[in-house]
């Protein structure tokens, strides 16, 4: 910041004025990129006719009020009636009632969100937990064991990540018709495993090489078995990596769309492929649209701050080394 | 030298290495045979034959390689491919020089560079498909704000132009929403790169009175360049399988000028449930991800040797 620093060498201490205009750079390119996500949140709380005024209406309480409709609408199902029903109907009981009876509609029940949304909680904790369960019992095989054949078995499991979701997605969805496993949480937990398995068997690789492998044996002179020791030596000393992969396998799992649009239609489809299809009466319903992705995007702006030191391992698969 | 280390403890209580090494690698290799390898030789099967999955009771016919015969002669299918080597060609353009910059201005460590590269990453971490569906929305030519603030700094009329509408517009509509969702992983691993590059060699350029431009061609690009290409490989396979954002936001349309490979081939399988002409195109398609990307790793473990 100081004189001081701005010497010749430009890289190792950049000076002041050049930190400040990459700063502003940045920023600006930050606040840009940031302006849809900041759109959508803005459109939740706006009512149908303010989501598509024109020109647009950007701050709340200055050039619009902000409305819960789109929450409501999101959350319940509704059916148009006549004024002469409505007004022999008793007082509405919740304000969500009253706003959509203003839209000359009743609540006919609850939407299909909550399901979907919970559909989506389950697989994406499902999978992680077996994935993760999976890949570290094999990742602490392949680390410290002499496996016949190890290297082309770890490039057969990073190479089952390249397939293209359609290509594998026709036998599958065969083979899940033939088990009756299509349309099923299970079926989608397995499948999403079995897409998340080889990252978390490389990534884990990379954190459990890292451990010392004198802790263990110190413990089984103690007198531990290798399975002892393993859970309670290694396990310990592999939480960060767990829980850091443990995220981004939620993530995946959350945001997946392929596989759960062409086999899932009901009991078991998950969010992603339900909130594009919020539709409300003449058209696209964009305030219970924009507050299902909302709701939708909250968990994954949390893990985002969660995982920022992680993340160049987690999607480079630790090709880059740190 | 250090003696080569003996392992201490050979005969343990409980069960052997061997077994341990055996229950704990066997059940990942059986999910992944179960469910990657078994569907994909399934599919190389399916491909020869007549199959349809809307009819499983119909008789089956082998009919060789005629599949891929119609396929590969198919003009329709190269426009596709075209396509979609459009797209991954200014996707992967645009994503690299932004990318780069980017990472290379966040080098410089200005005050808070931590907090502004989070932000700036939350795009990548977000679903595809909601991306793509909430982009349709900002798309809207009377409603939407993409056009909105166009026509405030251009002066053109909002309803002037209807980006998914159009069909010169709409692949630069899905490039730009491409762009913005994944610039941020270009960036990072760029900026894993620079941060690789030691600062002793800088040192040894200004002793040398090396001019800053100098210096960035000749030690920081040459650096970071198998960086750059691993971004560029992660980004190629990518996009070159692009399917969810692109399904909400055009769906391929409209007629099918965004209507990229992954596209056909959903439709061919899932709507016209030609399971069998579509497994053989399913395979072209693995076929030719997997031989540019062994031609391009080659490429970049030379760069990597050098």
């Amino acid at each position: 910041m100081s004189g001081a620093t701005s010497t010749a060498h430009s890289v190792v201490a950049p000076s002041g004025r050049v930190k400040l205009l990459a700063g502003a750079i940045v920023v600006l390119y930050a606040l840009v990129a940031l302006v849809p996500l900041i759109w959508i949140g803005l459109t939740s709380i706006k009512t149908p006719p303010d989501s598509i005024s024109y020109p647009p209406k950007v701050v709340p309480f200055l050039h619009f009020e902000p409305s819960i409709e789109g929450y409501c609408n999101l959350f319940n199902a509704r059916s148009r009636q006549t004024a002469d029903y409505l007004a022999s109907l008793p007082p509405a009981k919740s304000d969500c009632e009253a706003i959509t009876r203003s839209r000359s509609m009743v609540v006919v029940g609850p939407s299909n969100y909550v399901p979907r949304f919970v559909n989506s909680l389950i697989i994406a904790f499902g999978s992680t937990l077996l994935s993760v369960g999976l890949g570290t019992c094999a990742a602490y095989a392949f680390s410290r064991f002499k496996v016949p054949l190890k290297d082309d078995l770890l490039f057969f499991i990073l190479s089952t990540r390249m397939m293209p979701p359609i290509a594998v997605a026709i036998p599958i969805f065969l083979m899940y018709r033939e088990l009756g496993l299509s349309d099923t949480r299970l079926g989608m937990i397995l499948l999403y495993t079995s897409v998340n398995v080889s990252l978390a068997v490389w990534l884990l690789k990379g954190f459990i090489d890292e451990i010392p492998r004198e802790y263990e044996e110190a413990a089984m002179i103690d007198g531990y078995t290798r399975l002892q020791a393993f859970r309670k030596v290694v396990l310990p000393q592999a939480t960060t990596g767990i829980v850091a992969t443990a995220i981004f396998c939620l993530i995946f799992a959350w945001n997946e769309y392929a596989f759960a649009v062409l086999l899932t239609s009901g009991t078991a489809q998950t969010a992603p492929p339900f909130i594009p299809i919020i539709i409300g009466e003449g058209g696209q319903d964009w305030p219970a649209v924009a507050a299902g992705t909302t709701l939708f995007l909250i968990p994954i702006l949390v893990f985002t701050v969660l995982l920022r030191k992680h993340l160049l391992r987690g999607i480079t698969f630790g090709a880059v080394r740190k | 030298m250090r003696a080569p280390s003996v392992p201490i403890v050979h005969q343990v209580r409980g069960l052997s290495d061997r077994t341990i090494a055996w229950l704990f690698i066997a059940p990942t290799m059986i999910l992944l045979l179960a469910i990657n390898l078994f569907p994909l030789i399934w599919t190389i099967q399916l491909s020869f034959t007549n199959y349809r999955a809307n009819r499983p009771f119909a008789p089956l016919r082998n009919v060789g390689i005629e599949h891929y015969q119609t396929i590969l002669s198919d003009p329709e299918i190269w426009q596709r491919m075209q396509a979609t080597a459009h797209f991954v060609f200014w996707t992967i353009l645009l994503q690299t020089v932004i990318g780069f910059a980017l990472a290379y201005l966040i080098d410089r460590k200005f005050r808070g560079h931590g907090f502004w590269t989070t932000l700036i990453l939350i795009p990548m971490m977000l679903s595809p498909a909601v991306v793509g569906n909430f982009w349709t929305f900002l798309y809207q030519p009377q409603i939407g704000l993409f056009n909105y603030v166009v026509s405030f700094f251009s002066g053109l009329a909002p309803s002037s132009f209807q980006m998914l509408g159009d069909v010169t517009l709409s692949p630069w509509a899905i490039i730009i929403v491409d762009t913005w969702m994944w610039t941020p992983y270009v960036m990072l691993i760029c900026l894993a790169g620079l941060r690789s590059i030691p600062d002793y060699i800088y040192e040894a350029a200004e002793v040398d009175r090396a001019s800053n431009w100098r210096q960035f061609i000749s030690i920081t690009l040459p650096m970071c360049l198998p960086f750059i290409m691993l971004a560029v490989l992660f980004r190629g396979i990518e996009n070159f399988k692009m399917f969810d954002m692109v399904n909400l936001l055009t769906s391929g349309g409209p007629g099918s000028t965004t209507e990229l490979a992954s596209i056909t081939l959903k439709r061919a399988a899932f709507e016209a449930w030609r399971t069998g002409y579509s497994s053989a195109f399913a395979i072209i398609l693995f076929v030719t991800v997997f031989g540019l990307a062994n031609i391009y790793v080659k490429a970049l473990n030379k760069v990597k040797a050098r």
